[in-house]
């Protein structure tokens, strides 16, 4: 120390000490700051950034420059990234021409453009967030929850989605789509967000483990193999009615035609 | 004229009786299967090819019965069914269709088709047949002794007539009169009253205003519910059946009558529609529309359930509600008017109708 307390007065002695100590500074913040923190802003400004880019040439001739909504389509402020990442998670949107009903076609865009502009959406307004595969899996359910499962499914969907989740009509050219081949997830959100006319059903009135139950109903009834010969879609008696009209009354009315024939004659 | 003294008329001209020339038969052309051997054999094989391929038909039906087993399948594009039911079904089908066409086969080729004419006998017997049966009825009229003991006669008619008193009286008797009394405690009420708490329907959990979104539909029934059982229950949950809504305030219309029947855009309605009684829960969350799916009558939720379409004559009964202490949704009164099916009866004054305020 005496080394030190020597050179104390020395000319370099003050610019040195401010060195050591803004390096001890910095060495200290290096150690405690939360640098993984930093790195995550930068990404989640960055995909904000992307989705707003995409959300600019894709969503906003309907939606908006800035999400507000106009006559072609709703404000997106406030809808969450739940919203978006249904609509476009099942090809609804970008919607291909106005129309009675948002159809569910193929998706084009990849799931991290979606994410993109789920978090930009998600940034304008607090919204439904993107559920957690935990609450949506329909998994590890006992009998008696995916009957309940039924009993819900029964009690709050079927009327508009059928008894077997395969759809039905709606007023005006809507329709209300099959559940078949639907996503839990897309299940899910549907319930909590309530796209187009859907009604919404809230954690209020459908906790997280009624949706789940309902989710593990759909999920064992679409898998249960259909052995009763031509399902006709499943849509009830309007197909079934419809085919024992065609097909049915339509051979009879054949034979009949051809009892009552002459047939063909040697001159 | 009597079909006696029918005659031919072919190729007689018109009269005023009969305007119409008979065109008489048609000219007989004879089949291939009469003029040409080989084809008449034909028609002979193919008959009996039908019929013979039948037992065939038959014993496979009983070895595909025996043989195939019962958790067998057919996948087959969209046909998937048990292998068994498939077979059984086309041999057994196939068998009985073929016995059908080798008949219509044999009378259409084989039979003799040579059309000819019967005429029609008349209808009224000879008069020596009508006066002798009607002389054998007066006699067993006289033999009877209900010419000159009449008093039997009276009274069995009055024993028969008596008898079916009992039976009116116990066929009258199986139901419920419908009286004006009976249908005000049964049919036109239900078991909403002041303050029962809206539950969901399944789970019976009761519902928070606060929990209610904009768009949100919940079924639901009242709490009380369960203080009956059994058929009663089943009776009571038909007729309280509900559904709870909300909606915008901003976007709605509601009459000054019914400021207070909601609370801040929730509103309730009888799930049972008022044509024939089918439950609605079709709600349409944006245009406000609830759909009976039976008939196709659409309510206006947000216009105090008036029909904007379709069969029902009457508005949804609504039901006025509030919230508790505790901030869950109760009934603030029972429903106003008997909710259900229309009936003869049913007194619609009260009904809300369009521009009623």
């Amino acid at each position: 120390m005496r080394f030190l307390s020597r050179r104390r007065r020395s000319p370099g002695a003050k610019p040195l000490t401010l060195l050591f100590a803004l390096f001890l500074m910095g060495a200290i913040y290096s150690v405690v700051s939360p640098a993984q923190q930093v790195a995550a802003d930068t990404t989640k400004d960055a995909q904000i950034a992307q989705g707003k880019a995409l959300f600019d040439v894709t969503c906003s001739s309907c939606h908006g420059l800035n999400a507000e909504g106009g006559s072609q389509g709703p404000s997106l402020i406030g809808v969450g990234a739940a919203s978006v990442d249904f609509q476009m998670g099942t090809g609804r949107m970008p919607l291909a021409h106005p129309g009675a009903q948002a159809v569910r076609k193929p998706v084009t865009y990849t799931a991290d453009e979606i994410a993109a502009i789920a978090a930009y959406v998600a940034d304008l307004a607090p919204g439904p967030a993107i559920p957690d595969p935990e609450v949506y899996s329909g998994e590890g359910l006992t009998e008696e929850e995916i009957a309940r499962g039924g009993e819900l499914f029964r009690t709050n969907c079927s009327a508009c989605h059928n008894f077997e989740g395969s759809g039905g009509a709606l007023p005006g050219g809507k329709y209300a789509p099959t559940l078949k081949g639907v996503a839990n997830r897309h299940i899910y959100s549907a319930i909590r967000i309530g796209p187009q006319q859907m009604p919404v059903f809230s954690k209020g009135a459908l906790t997280d483990a009624d949706v789940n139950e309902i989710i593990g109903y759909l999920n064992q009834l679409h898998a249960q193999p259909s052995q009763g010969g031509f399902d006709l879609g499943g849509i009830g008696p309007v197909s079934e009615g419809f085919w024992g009209w065609l097909v049915g009354m339509g051979s009879l009315v054949g034979v009949a035609i051809w009892l009552a024939k002459k047939g063909a004659r040697a001159k | 004229m009597s079909g006696h003294d029918q005659v031919e008329r072919v190729g007689v001209a018109p009269t005023p009786e009969f305007p119409i020339p008979d065109p008489g038969l048609e000219e007989h052309n004879p089949r291939w299967s009469d003029v040409d051997p080989a084809a008449g054999r034909r028609a002979y094989a193919q008959v009996v090819g039908m019929l013979a391929a039948v037992p065939i038909l038959a014993i496979t039906f009983v070895v595909i019965y025996f043989a195939v087993p019962r958790d067998m399948y057919v996948k087959l594009g969209p046909l998937h069914a048990n292998a068994q039911h498939v077979g059984l079904g086309l041999t057994g089908g196939l068998g009985v269709l073929l016995i059908g066409l080798a008949c219509i086969h044999w009378a259409k080729q084989i039979m003799g088709d040579e059309e000819s004419i019967d005429y029609r006998h008349p209808a009224r017997s000879s008069d020596a047949d009508r006066a002798a049966v009607a002389a054998e009825f007066r006699k067993g009229v006289e033999q009877s002794g209900l010419s000159r003991r009449g008093l039997i006669g009276a009274s069995l008619a009055g024993a028969l007539g008596i008898v079916a008193v009992p039976a009116v009286v116990l066929l009258a008797d199986m139901g419920v009169w419908p009286t004006k009394g009976k249908r005000a405690v049964t049919i036109e009420t239900t078991i909403w009253a002041e303050g029962v708490r809206i539950v969901n329907d399944v789970d019976f959990k009761p519902i928070k205003a606060a929990d209610m979104e904009i768009g949100q539909l919940v079924n639901g029934e009242p709490k009380s519910l369960k203080e009956f059982e059994g058929s009663l229950q089943a009776t009571e949950r038909a007729k309280a059946a509900i559904i709870v809504v909300r909606m915008d305030p901003q976007s709605i219309k509601i009459p000054d009558s019914r400021k207070d029947w909601q609370v801040s855009g929730i509103l309730c309605y009888s799930k049972i529609c008022t044509h024939v009684g089918c439950p609605i829960s079709l709600w349409e969350q944006q245009t406000h529309h609830l759909l009976c799916p039976c008939h196709q009558s659409t309510f206006d939720l947000g216009e105090s359930g008036i029909v904007v379409f379709g069969p029902a004559a009457r508005s949804l009964p609504q039901l006025p509600i509030t919230v508790d202490k505790d901030g869950y949704l109760v009934a603030r009164q029972g429903f106003t008017v008997p909710v259900g099916p229309s009936y003869f009866e049913r007194d619609s004054r009260h009904d809300f109708q369009k521009g009623d305020n």
